[in-house]
């Protein structure tokens, strides 16, 4: 069997308004493999959760898939029922969000919670369920766990609540997670706890992760592969390593320059100017073009695209943009 | 007004208490006692005219709370804030670029006003000369002026707030977060706009962030605080050459690193514990790998070492004279 947990061929999002149609992730391919973190950067608007939310299965009508594919180890998952999609979600994928609280029942005790997410999928006995419980409160970092497993979610911290919500979704061992932006609510030192906590995660039970941030900080960190989002497209994609060190993109350079650096001194940081357009103004061409320095007339007319590797621009695919 | 020393701010021994205790009849009900939050406990530093001060810590420690302190939104419980200014030309950015701006306005009365208000009687050709020009020297264009808050990005309504904010005239500039909201390379934008008004008007700053690689491209002293206290105070470059608290090291060992990612960064355990029952001598003691008896019942004061770095820490004392030991 390949070990490609994850299959996303040409994906496009589309919310149909009364202005037209708007295109929120337009013809997106990529690969996520066992044990392996894919991180997916941008700015706010990029498209990144809508594509989050395709793979969920949780586009909120309007907004639906509109062309492409989504296979799960295999098995094509985009255009299944809602039951169906149901059922995959929480057993086959996992999902944490930004906030907690969208994923916990303020009403009911955590370990309940879990009990009741183990035995929907598994079928176990309740006692049984909360034997697992309890193991996976301590494997996601709870300390205390005879004493906490009783406590209601307002009874914790945020960095707990979000552990709370890594070992829900870890209930049916799935096969992916999709995380979009689970620390940016977190402090500094709790955000590098719930990093740590995934990278161990994916290590030891194999599990792929999408995760999903603004922050290229903890991408770099994190994540094994890049994504770099612009306009609901893909910009850049390759290890992490290489694009950090080396963005072949302009916008990913650009992004790249506009951080404040931890060790060198600079009078001015890089601007990109402009900002990234708004849905129903894509420029025609290379959606970064208005904003490129190096933009040639061929950026104007034609869309570069990538579905492997690389950087989706005309410069680094030909080197050169006449 | 006397302008001692170049200090334009001068904070001493600051505090601000918040009851926090249930409604009077449930504590009469259950038998709950009063209960109070130390939001700043015994705050003290000072910034020089045109220099910015950052104050950098998680979330709860007070940063918000010193700002509001320092601008007269709060009353202080304890110890003296000395403006040696103008306290009218004193301004505040906030985090949150929409929720500060009057929807109902046009872009040009919202810049307009701090103006008003500091010389009523200017004529109406003045304010809408001088108002043009605000919008022009923060990146935007006069013709703006006619359009709503809604009309513009994150970064555009940011850049909107520090216009209105310059039409006071300030020499002082309290931002709470001012680039939180925003992307890297929209921040990026602000963040170079801040310096250069700075630079060209003499402009200081008490800045606030979480952000450290904000917070050194920013300041030129740094302020470091962990529930309601300063724990170390130092010019950057020294902070992080050379960060003497056993949090602040922690908290830089802690943040991913750009241009030299470790993927099996350590993260720091533990959490910040309640300000309302703050752990007894140093707050910090639960969570800190070099504690020892005395931390556990006696509170650190910030010294100054032989370098006038200050630091409240045991550890980073020798126990003689109370001077930094090189850690
Ligand atoms: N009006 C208030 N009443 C009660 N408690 C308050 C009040 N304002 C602030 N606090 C408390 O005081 C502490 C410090 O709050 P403050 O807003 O200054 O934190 P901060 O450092 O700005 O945090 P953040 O990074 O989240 O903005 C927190 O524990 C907060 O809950
Ligand atoms: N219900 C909706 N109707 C129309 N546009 C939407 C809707 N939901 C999201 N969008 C748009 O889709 C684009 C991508 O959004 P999103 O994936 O949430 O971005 P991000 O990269 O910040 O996660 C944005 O321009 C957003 O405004
Ligand atoms: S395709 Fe052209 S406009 Fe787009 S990023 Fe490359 S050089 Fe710039
Ligand atoms: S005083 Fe003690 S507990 Fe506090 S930071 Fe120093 S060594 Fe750690
Ligand atoms: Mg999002
Ligand atoms: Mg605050």
């Amino acid at each position: 069997m390949s070990d490609i947990v994850l299959d996303i061929r040409n994906l496009r999002v589309e919310f149909p308004t009364r202005k037209g149609v708007l295109t929120a992730v337009d013809d997106i391919s990529l690969q996520i493999r066992r044990g392996e973190i894919l991180g997916m950067v941008g700015e706010s608007g990029a498209g990144k959760s809508m594509t989050g939310m395709a793979i969920l299965g949780l586009l909120e009508p309007p907004g639906r898939i509109a062309a492409g594919s989504i296979h799960l180890s295999g098995d094509r998952i985009d255009g299944l029922d809602d039951r169906a999609l149901q059922a995959i979600r929480g057993r086959r994928i996992g999902a944490v969000f930004q906030d907690p609280l969208t994923s916990l029942n303020p009403l009911f005790r955590v370990g309940d919670q879990l009990v009741e997410t183990i035995r929907l999928h598994t079928g176990l006995s309740r006692s049984r369920a909360r034997a697992r419980a309890k193991d996976l409160m301590h494997e996601v970092g709870i300390p205390a766990v005879e004493e906490r497993i009783d406590s209601y979610p307002h009874q914790f911290s945020g960095g707990m609540r979000q552990r709370i919500v890594i070992a829900l979704a870890l209930c049916a061992e799935p096969e992916l997670i999709v995380a979009d932006e689970p620390t940016t609510a977190l402090d500094v030192s709790i955000q590098a706890q719930i990093t740590a906590l995934l990278r161990r995660l994916c290590r030891e039970r194999g599990t792929a992760v999408l995760l999903v941030t603004h922050d290229m900080g903890v991408i770099a960190e994190t994540a094994d592969r890049v994504a770099v989002m612009y306009a609901g497209r893909l910009a850049e994609l390759g290890p992490v390593d290489e694009i950090v060190r080396r963005p072949n993109h302009p916008y990913t350079s650009g992004l790249m320059g506009s951080i404040p650096s931890l060790r060198k001194d600079v009078d001015e940081l890089q601007m990109i100017p402009g900002s990234m357009p708004r849905l129903d103004a894509i420029p025609p061409g290379c959606a970064f073009n208005p904003r490129c320095t190096h933009a040639g007339p061929r950026c104007r007319r034609e869309t570069p695209r990538i579905d492997s590797p690389g950087a989706a621009c005309w410069l680094a695919l030909e080197g050169e943009v006449a | 007004m006397t302008q001692r020393s170049g200090a334009i701010l001068e904070v001493d021994a600051l505090e601000r208490r918040f009851d926090v205790s249930a409604p009077w009849l449930n504590r009469l009900l259950e038998g709950r006692p009063r209960r109070t939050l130390r939001a700043v406990d015994g705050v003290d530093f000072t910034i020089q005219r045109g220099q910015t001060l950052a104050l950098v810590g998680e979330s709860g420690c007070g940063k918000s709370t010193i700002a509001k302190l320092v601008t007269g939104l709060h009353a202080p419980s304890g110890g003296a804030i000395r403006f040696h200014g103008d306290r009218d030309r004193m301004q505040m950015i906030f985090q949150d670029p929409f929720a500060s701006l009057n929807p109902r306005w046009r872009v040009a009365r919202i810049v307009a006003e701090p103006l008003r208000t500091l010389r009523p009687d200017t004529p109406e050709p003045e304010v809408t000369a001088r108002v043009a020009d605000l919008l022009r020297t923060v990146g935007l264009s006069p013709t703006d002026g006619t359009k709503f808050p809604h009309e513009f990005s994150g970064g555009q309504r940011q850049r909107i707030s520090i216009a209105r904010a310059l039409a006071g005239e300030p020499e002082f500039l309290v931002c709470d977060e001012p680039t939180s909201a925003l992307d890297v390379s929209v921040q990026a934008q602000v963040l170079n706009l801040m310096k250069r008004l700075q630079r060209e008007m003499g402009l200081t700053y008490l800045f606030i962030s979480h952000d450290l690689s904000v917070v050194r491209h920013m300041a030129d002293v740094i302020a470091v605080m962990y529930l309601g206290r300063i724990v170390e105070i130092q010019p950057t470059a020294d902070l992080f050459a050379a960060p003497l608290h056993p949090y602040t090291r922690l908290l830089l060992d802690t943040i991913p690193d750009l241009e030299a990612p470790d993927r099996n960064r350590i993260p720091m355990g533990g959490e910040v514990p309640s300000p309302v029952s703050p752990p007894p001598g140093c707050s910090f003691h639960p969570r800190c790998p070099l504690a020892f008896d005395r931390c556990r019942t006696e509170r650190p004061e910030r010294r100054a070492d032989v370098h006038d770095r200050r630091v409240a820490c045991f550890a980073c004392e020798t126990p003689a004279d109370g001077a930094a030991a090189d850690v």
